[in-house]
């Protein structure tokens, strides 16, 4: 910024032509020069972002199959949103998953973080156990799920049947299969808001810890009054985090129960795709995108509010 | 009394083992399970995994899925595709985010507030918000039913920049002061003094592009619908439908798609808690 200020003074000064040319043909080339090194990737990120963003908008105000010419229809996609059953439920089933998910995640991160942090045996195996899911793609771990949850041939069930339990349907059992899908999501991704966690409990001050015991807290006493409140700024970037990511659910779903038994597991993003490339409704579909979007920022926002008034400052 | 505990401080001095093993073992095994029964259903012989009730473990060892996976199927194709765009997308993301990362740190040039401002706001819009149009844009391109509607979308990104700018920041300017007192010009200080030290944010971008384009299902699913151009992931999610009771050959599938990223992870565990903690969204 300094050198900017610096160069721009020349042009102030009134009469002297040759140096204010001179400087602003140096600094053009300072600036083209600098471009060579952000332009390309700016470019990509941007031209697959903004502007396809600003197109989705133009969409949404549109009927359009891809086609037969587009026909602009103004704000008819959004209202029809509102009478529109099939998107009411997928909004259901999306906040039914999110309650779940959530929750489980981000306390599975925190209780997972705590166990880990120490140095005991085999610790290493742990964390890899719980760390190594991971990698697994939304592909394998649907294939996963429905091997494990198959209601006659799967483990699940096995053991319960086993045990002497009442088998169940799982994934084919519309009450059961958005749990289920709750369940393989935290699988894989409880990895994130343990490690996390665990890098929060790792930065935390020894003497913090050190000051309780001496003032003669249990264990207890001190992780919820001296460590819980210090990881507060985690627990909401992890809340805000994975409820962007649970309302945004589409790869599992696909890869397990393309939206079924009877709807069930139909979300948001899933009837997005089936409007968009299943019934060529691109408008419509945009719609949806940007009614998902909304939320999105709501959702953020809100919790951001919330956590400021709480005197948690996470941003 | 002190007499009697006398003999027992030597072993006491053994620590007793922690009672956290009773809490971390059993997680341990149950976030293990789906990993071991992947591995074991895909050499499984195939009778024994629609036979009821199923055996909690195989009776012998059976390749027959992994031989009905490469000769009955196209995965060794979608295998050598699955490389290529990962290969493509962790080169690209290397050079053009940390070229763009180290221009918006410490390249000082018109438009650059504006430009990282916008960037960083990119990672709010969420990718369902672009599938439609960006679908529309490589249908007109050309790029459908092609590799490079897998490649495009991860030839950078926001976070990638991102990520390499905070770690240039952190860089002292001296470095940059020496390179120009010796006489380089910016390319050859980026190229010679800088780059070689960013290795740690290289690998962490690296790993995180390796893992999000070698898992992707969306993209391929909504732009490729040639199967010659399928990737690992989409073969499989297409596997779900054709060849549903085929277990082993599913589960071989799934090895084949899982395990070259397991022994990744086993082999630089470090790095990847690294990438985790930072990017956090799968896919």
């Amino acid at each position: 910024m300094t050198t900017i200020r610096e160069q721009r003074l020349p042009s102030v000064v009134r009469g002297v032509r040759t140096p204010r040319r001179r400087s602003r043909i140096r600094r053009l080339r300072d600036d083209l020069g600098a471009w060579l090194f952000v332009a390309p990737a700016t470019i990509l990120v941007l031209g697959l972002s903004i502007f396809p963003a600003g197109w989705a908008f133009v969409l949404s105000l549109q009927e359009w199959d891809g086609f037969s010419p587009a026909e602009f229809v103004g704000g008819e996609n959004y209202v029809g949103l509102i009478g529109d059953e099939d998107f009411l439920a997928a909004i259901e089933h999306t906040g039914l998953y999110t309650v779940m998910f959530v929750p489980m995640s981000v306390l599975a991160g925190l209780f997972l973080a705590v166990a880990l942090n120490r140095r005991i045996r085999f610790i290493g195996v742990y964390r890899t156990a719980i760390f190594v899911p991971f990698v697994a793609s939304a592909a394998a771990t649907g294939i996963l799920s429905t091997y494990l949850f198959s209601p006659q041939y799967g483990l699940v069930n096995n053991l319960l049947r086993t045990v002497g339990l009442p088998t169940q349907g799982w994934l084919e059992d519309q009450n059961q299969a958005m749990f289920v899908i709750a369940l393989m999501s935290l699988w894989g991704q409880a990895a994130f808001t343990t490690v996390i966690y665990l890098a929060a409990l790792q930065d935390m001050p020894g003497e913090l810890l050190e000051a309780a015991k001496l003032d003669g807290a249990s264990p207890w006493q001190t992780f919820w009054r001296v460590v819980w409140p210090q990881l507060s700024p985690v627990t909401v970037f992890a809340t805000i985090w994975q409820t962007i990511g649970a309302i945004q659910l589409f790869d599992l779903v696909y890869t397990t129960t393309r939206g079924g038994p009877l709807d069930a597991t139909k979300t948001i993003v899933y009837y997005l795709w089936e409007k968009a490339f299943r019934s060529l409704d691109f408008g419509y579909g945009s719609a949806v995108a940007y009614v998902l979007f909304g939320m999105t920022l709501l959702i953020t926002i809100a919790v951001v509010i919330y956590s400021r008034r709480r005197g948690m400052e996470a941003f | 009394m002190t007499a009697l505990e006398r003999p027992v401080v030597p072993r006491r001095r053994r620590r007793r083992p922690s009672g956290w093993h009773l809490v971390l073992l059993p997680i341990s095994i149950l976030f293990a399970i789906p990993f071991v029964q992947m591995f074991m259903a895909s050499v499984s012989p195939a009778a024994e995994l629609i036979q009821f009730p199923p055996p909690f473990i195989p009776s012998r060892i059976d390749f027959g899925g992994f031989v009905g996976l490469f000769t009955t199927t196209d995965v060794l194709l979608w295998l050598s595709n699955t490389i290529i765009v990962s290969a493509a997308s962790v080169t690209s993301h290397l050079i053009l985010c940390s070229l763009a990362g180290y221009g918006f740190a410490r390249l000082k040039f018109r438009g650059r507030t504006a430009g990282i401002f916008l960037i960083i706001a990119t990672i709010m819009i969420p990718t369902q918000l672009l599938m439609i149009p960006t679908y529309i844009l490589f249908a007109r391109l050309g790029l459908v039913d092609g590799l490079g509607a897998a490649i495009v979308p991860w030839l950078a990104s926001a976070f990638g920049i991102f990520l390499m700018r905070q770690f240039f920041l952190s860089l002292p300017a001296e470095l940059e002061e020496a390179g120009r007192i010796d006489g380089a010009n910016r390319w050859q200080t980026f190229w010679y003094v800088i780059l070689p030290l960013a290795r740690p944010a290289l690998a962490t971008l690296a790993i995180f592009t390796l893992l999000s384009s070698w898992n992707d299902l969306v993209w391929p699913l909504i732009a490729i619908n040639n199967d010659q151009a399928f990737t690992l992931q989409l073969g499989l999610a297409n596997f779900q439908s054709t060849r549903r009771t085929q277990w082993e050959l599913l589960m071989a599938g799934n090895v084949v798609a899982t395990l070259p990223l397991i022994l990744f992870f086993l082999f630089a565990q470090k790095q990847f808690v690294a990438t985790m903690s930072i990017s956090g969204m799968k896919g």
